[in-house]
């Protein structure tokens, strides 16, 4: 996915997921292992602790692909995972953080 | 009471609780702790490998002959790398087992100490879940829940790394935790399993295509059953052998690349595939668009993950197959299925696999077809890898869930040995037979004196052709006949390597009468070796070219 330029990747179909964890080291690790060993580019990663901070919520910013559906079933079965939800790419959560991101 | 104990008491203690008996492994400074609680313990009997990949394949051995998940323990660094193979082996084919690791203590984890790996990560891919430990409080939640992690659901291997501090960390204990079983898992749902009757019921050439899940689940009963009712000619994965016994009128046999002609090309004639804890793996389906091109497919399996990952099904069904079956059986109709099992019989007789050779003891149909008459179902058949795996696969006639032991998913040369004797030391009342290769049994042969020590009733039956058999078969017949680094160009005196390790051997190729002397090693309590040299341009046959379609079958 390197070698795709800005052009090429405004044009591709996004998504966005939203997946909540149990917070703990090492769950992000699992999480983008299962993208990673697929050399399935994860273009965006957001994680924050929510509200006790016993659990977190990381959301991924990935393109469309014929293995997201795939993809999904691999990280809900993941032991620290609770739930995964599916987004379109104009979801709010990435929009806004474009300031911190000018090259 | 309350008890003041250490985290390696602990670990020991939630063991015994758990009902393990024997652990495989070998000791090392950071999982010094462990052991010497183990040490301590008079209800688990520990079996020092010689090399961790062995304790690994031990502890897969108890775990595939018993169903119930096996334990490995193994040293931080080296230790913990050398458990690796046998962990993804045991994910490849979703074995229950519990991996120990001793970690370097806390404080010095990430300072590159003495014996220091990321076992953590490095185990990430490979595991169900693995945990670190960082507390010996924790154990007491991370010790059963790897035992229900790996024994719910699809199984799978658990790693549980423990830096040595928490071993030695001592705390106070007053309740103990349940041990962990596996969990139940959501019914079938009935709506799906009408549709999949209506679908059996009005199929005119169906197909029931059996996996290791079926064995996993505990199913192989009640998938007979269906055949029977439904009139379901019934092919099996390599994973599933033993599941309907291998002359059950309905059996068509192992499918895919080493398939018999008549069951490829059956599978190429059915109109519905019923596919049960099967996951259509590549050695199984061949080029994928070919396969059973004009069939309707149902697919249940306990992993939601499996559906639509390779074939689309028509009705996709996630449940534990012993349960959906259970639903399915007075769903269906009684159906003889006359013309269609009429044809499947035809081409079992037009096609059938060739074992030319199969009456003379020194070739290798003749000797899997030896041993076979010297046993009964009772015996364990396990298997490395390689040209004899996938003969002992098609000729050998397995007719009992849990009787068949080999590495399907990964293909691990070396795993035949150890997991052998990790199946005798979980079954002893049984003879465990072990098919091996010259190439395989180099592999882990370091076992053989810890089959000695444990004095297990194996039978090690080794198809020596002085070749990595399988490399030699692919290059022969797709590069080529270009041999290269496939003929060994010294091999050892394999009777005299078994005796030095301290167990029996001997020499089927100096005997007069090799049936009759198979029979009497066979017979003989304890561990031993039996070598036979067989022919070196024998190929597996019928086989599937990779990437061609399963009916593009060549050789006889």
């Amino acid at each position: 996915m390197n070698a795709i330029n800005r052009n090429e990747q405004n044009a591709l179909t996004r998504a966005v997921l939203e997946i909540d964890v149990n917070n703990h080291a090492g769950v992000m690790s699992h999480v983008v292992g299962l993208f990673s060993r697929r050399s399935y580019n994860v273009e965006g990663i957001l994680c924050l602790p929510v509200g006790d901070g016993q659990q977190s919520r990381i959301w991924l910013l990935v393109n469309e692909d014929l293995r997201l559906a795939q993809m999904m079933k691999q990280v809900a079965k993941l032991e620290d995972v609770i739930a995964i939800r599916r987004h379109n790419a104009d979801h709010a959560v990435f929009q806004d953080l474009e300031t911190f991101f000018r090259p | 009471m309350t008890e003041t104990l250490t985290g390696a008491q602990i670990t020991i203690r939630l063991l015994e609780r758990q009902g393990i008996r024997t652990v495989a492994g070998i000791p090392g400074g950071a999982i010094l702790p462990i052991y010497d609680a183990l040490g301590q313990s008079t209800e688990i009997h520990h079996v020092l490998a010689r090399h961790e990949q062995g304790a690994g394949f031990m502890a897969q051995g108890m775990a595939r002959a018993t169903g119930q998940p096996g334990v490995c323990l193994a040293s931080s660094g080296p230790g913990a790398t050398n458990l690796l193979t046998a962990i993804a082996d045991a994910k490849l084919d979703s074995i229950p087992l519990v991996a120990i690791t001793g970690q370097v203590p806390k404080a010095m984890i990430g300072t590159d100490a003495f014996q220091e790996v990321d076992t953590y990560g490095l185990s990430i891919p490979i595991t169900k879940h693995n945990f670190l430990v960082s507390s010996a409080e924790e154990l007491l939640e991370v010790i059963p829940r790897a035992f229900r992690i790996a024994a719910s659901g699809r199984p799978g291997p658990v790693l549980v790394d423990i830096p040595k501090d928490v071993q030695t960390q001592a705390i106070e204990i007053s309740d103990w935790p349940e041990p962990g079983h596996a969990q139940a898992v959501p019914a079938a749902d009935p709506y799906l399993i009408t549709e999949a009757a209506t679908m059996i019921n009005a199929a005119e050439r169906p197909i029931l295509y059996l996996g290791g899940g079926v064995v996993h689940s505990g199913a192989s009963a009640a998938a007979i059953e269906l055949a029977e009712k439904a009139g379901l000619p019934t092919v099996m994965t390599l994973m599933a052998l033993g599941a309907m016994p291998v002359d059950h009128p309905l059996a068509m046999g192992m499918l895919g690349m080493h398939a018999a002609r008549f069951t490829n090309l059956a599978l190429d004639e059915c109109d519905l595939l019923i596919a049960v804890g099967a996951r259509f793996d590549d050695r199984a389906t061949g080029k994928v668009a070919a396969f059973c091109p004009q069939a309707k497919i149902i697919h249940i399996d306990i992993d939601p993950a499996e559906l639509d990952k390779i074939k689309t099904a028509h009705i996709g069904i996630t449940a534990d197959i012993g349960e959906a079956l259970g639903q399915l059986l007075p769903a269906v109709q009684a159906h003889s299925r006359e013309t269609w099992i009429a044809r499947s019989n035809a081409l079992k007789a037009q096609f059938p696999l060739d074992m030319t050779g199969a009456d003379n003891p020194r070739s290798h149909f003749g000797l899997i077809g030896s041993v076979a008459a010297a046993l009964d179902d009772e015996a364990i058949i396990a298997t490395d890898v390689g040209q004899h795996q996938m003969w002992v696969a098609q000729a050998y006639p397995l007719r009992r869930p849990r009787q068949w032991l080999t590495s399907g998913g990964l293909g691990t040369m070396g795993f035949g040995v150890p997991a052998a004797i990790g199946a005798a030391l979980a079954e002893r009342q049984r003879t465990v037979v072990c098919f091996t290769g010259d190439g395989s049994i180099m592999m882990n042969i370091q076992e053989l004196v810890t089959a000695a020590e444990e004095n297990v009733n194996i039978k090690i039956v080794l198809m020596d052709n002085a070749t990595l058999g399988l490399v030699h078969q692919q290059q022969t017949l797709f590069y080529g006949e270009r041999l290269f680094a496939s003929q060994f160009r010294s091999s050892p005196d394999f009777v005299k390597i078994a005796q030095g390790f301290g167990i029996a051997a001997i020499d089927l190729d100096a005997s007069p009468n090799p049936a009759a002397t198979l029979m009497e090693a066979l017979a003989q309590p304890g561990p031993c070796l039996i070598h036979a040299s067989i022919d070196a341009e024998q190929k597996v046959y019928p086989m599937v070219p990779p990437g061609a379609a399963n009916r593009d079958m060549i050789g006889a």
